[in-house]
């Protein structure tokens, strides 16, 4: 908004928003403050914010276990891959939606949206049970291709809606002036479309590194990303507060990066495009 | 230029995420039907048979059945009401000219981005740990005693901690739709005389009417199978306090091997989304064009 306002209603907006933003961010402040201090002054009553002997104590200890790496390593791997895998299958989909839609084509995005609604624990027992059978229960190959079906409703309505901008009429005039199919594509159609499938990437990635239903049921020791290791604190070893947060603390920062990065494709992607 | 030939090759191109999400959906559902009428234990294998409706009777007359119902619809409409109320005030304060808005947003965005577990068990036993936590600690120092946030108030509390992750999406979401507001229609508004208040009901309010509806809409399919949280924090208690039907299932089938019982349970998750998913349908339907 264009409209004037006193420096004074500034002032107090500017301190109320501050004051409310670093509120909700606080948890994750206090995390990663804590994730700093030593398991005593993690306790230690009154807490301290600032005047401590900041040290890396915790991160070191949660690294020692030799496992933290493993586990970090098939986050890793299964978002990138449940991502890179989806978007393999939804581009052609997307595209051929955007280009050539039929008559059917809304029924069709309608139906994959349908699917996203089923809920997980109404298949959760036979996909256990195809997994044991498979021998794909705690294993990374059997969680990329869950997480890329879950996913892959979000991910083809979000590239539809991009695709749907590229203009037809440039196609069009590439015809005329005698570029071939392929020269369309390269020279054309792949420039375009380009920031359109990194913004989807971003955001399944991001979906996939937090998803916490599957990968809690599917996951024991061996293909567990960080949400399940994370999880074990549950137990009595989450009470050792820095230790907790120093592992808490890397599980969460390249997201909270990537994030960052990407909070204006987040709305569009998570809003299959009605809000923008 | 949709010839005979292109789409003959649309439909090549889609049929593979086609053919995949129909797998993906009627298998499972499929058996997850079938299973559940069999009397099927994990612990008694090669002793599956046919019992009919016995674990739809079983499921339906269990008493942490309607606590579980009862416990999912407080979490969704609990996080529902509490993001979206909040989410509208926290926007129209975004919106308002400041120093450092970019800096705030980023505060404000950051929960959304922090997993389930973490967040969970960050707030499980940094504040509302009873003897080492923030609260605690805070409640001590005001003289007032500690108060043991989830086995007092256990579903209050995940409500709380479900509503810190979610606050940051219906804010973003109501923001971009704020934003997208003519700021002409409220200057006009204004000059003839429409106060703050009206301003708000009779404007502001009706254009994000689209927004609230698309928020409803994602974090319902969200909420609906909130699990992580509840794993890590209560376990489904005290008793079946904090039990929702997502956890229900998964404690009778994968914890007590009721592949049987736990099925039912699942047919009975998908009938109840699938009520709740044909309203909203219908409502995304109205506000969208596809």
């Amino acid at each position: 908004m264009s409209r004037a306002v006193t420096p004074q209603r500034k002032f107090a907006v500017t301190l109320l928003a501050w004051a409310i933003g670093l509120l909700i961010f606080f948890p994750i402040l206090w995390t990663i403050i804590t994730s700093f201090k030593t398991e005593a002054e993690a306790i230690a009553s009154p807490p301290s914010f600032l005047f401590f002997n900041w040290t890396t104590e915790a991160y070191e200890a949660v690294n020692q276990r030799s496992d933290y790496l493993k586990h970090f390593m098939n986050s890793v791997i299964i978002s990138f891959g449940s991502t890179a895998l989806g978007l393999l299958i939804a581009i052609p989909a997307a595209w051929s939606m955007a280009f050539v839609p039929g008559r059917r084509t809304k029924d069709v995005l309608m139906w994959m949206l349908s699917t996203k609604m089923l809920p997980p624990v109404g298949v959760l027992i036979p996909i256990y049970l195809i997994f044991r059978d498979t021998g794909l229960l705690d294993s990374r190959i059997g969680l990329v291709i869950v997480l890329t079906l879950i996913n892959l409703p979000i991910i083809i309505w979000m590239l539809f809606t991009y695709f749907r901008e590229i203009p037809g009429e440039i196609l069009e005039a590439a015809r005329m002036d005698g570029a071939t199919l392929r020269e369309e594509i390269v020279y054309i159609l792949t420039p375009m479309a380009v920031p359109g499938i990194a913004s989807t990437l971003l955001l399944n990635v991001i979906l996939s590194w937090n998803e916490a239903f599957w990968t809690l049921n599917l996951t024991a020791a061996k293909a567990a990303p960080l949400t399940a290791f994370i999880a074990s604190f549950s137990s009595p070893e989450g009470l050792f507060y820095a230790k907790l947060s120093a592992a808490s603390t890397m599980a969460i920062a390249p997201i909270l990066i990537i994030g960052w990065f990407s909070q204006k494709q987040l709305v569009r992607g998570l809003t299959f495009g009605a809000v923008k | 230029m949709a010839t005979q030939h292109s789409r003959l090759a649309a439909r090549v191109m889609i049929s593979p995420a086609v053919i995949l999400l129909l797998g993906w959906m009627l298998i499972p559902l499929c058996l997850t039907i079938y299973f559940s009428f069999l009397r099927y234990n994990l612990l008694m294998p090669g002793m599956e048979e046919f019992t009919g409706w016995t674990n739809y009777r079983y499921f339906l007359t269990d008493p942490a059945f309607f606590a579980a119902i009862a416990n999912t619809l407080a979490l969704v409409l609990g996080v529902l009401f509490i993001t979206i109320v909040g989410g509208v005030l926290l926007a129209l304060l975004l919106d308002q000219p400041m120093w450092g808005q970019g800096i705030v947003r980023i505060l404000v965005i950051a929960p959304f981005f922090v997993m389930p577990t973490v967040s969970a068990l960050v707030w499980k036993n940094m504040f509302m740990n009873p003897v080492n936590g923030l609260f605690a600690q805070l409640f001590k120092a005001v003289g007032l005693q500690p108060f043991d946030f989830l086995s007092q108030a256990p579903l209050m509390s995940i409500i709380g901690i479900v509503s810190w992750q979610w606050l940051p999406f219906a804010t973003l979401i109501l923001l971009t739709a704020i934003q997208s507001l003519d700021s002409e229609q409220l200057e006009a508004a204004e000059m003839d005389g429409a106060g703050p208040l009206s301003r708000f009901f009779y404007i502001i309010l009706p254009h994000l009417g689209r927004a609230i509806t698309v928020v409803i809409l994602i974090q319902t399919i969200f909420l609906l199978s909130i699990f992580a949280e509840i794993l890590v924090t209560t376990n489904g208690g005290p008793g079946t306090a904090t039990t929702n039907l997502t956890y229900l299932v998964y404690v009778q089938s994968l914890l007590q091997f009721d592949v049987g019982g736990g099925s039912a349970g699942g047919v009975i998750a998908i009938i109840l989304a699938n009520i709740v998913a044909i309203f909203l349908m219908r409502m995304i339907g109205k506000n969208l064009d596809a």
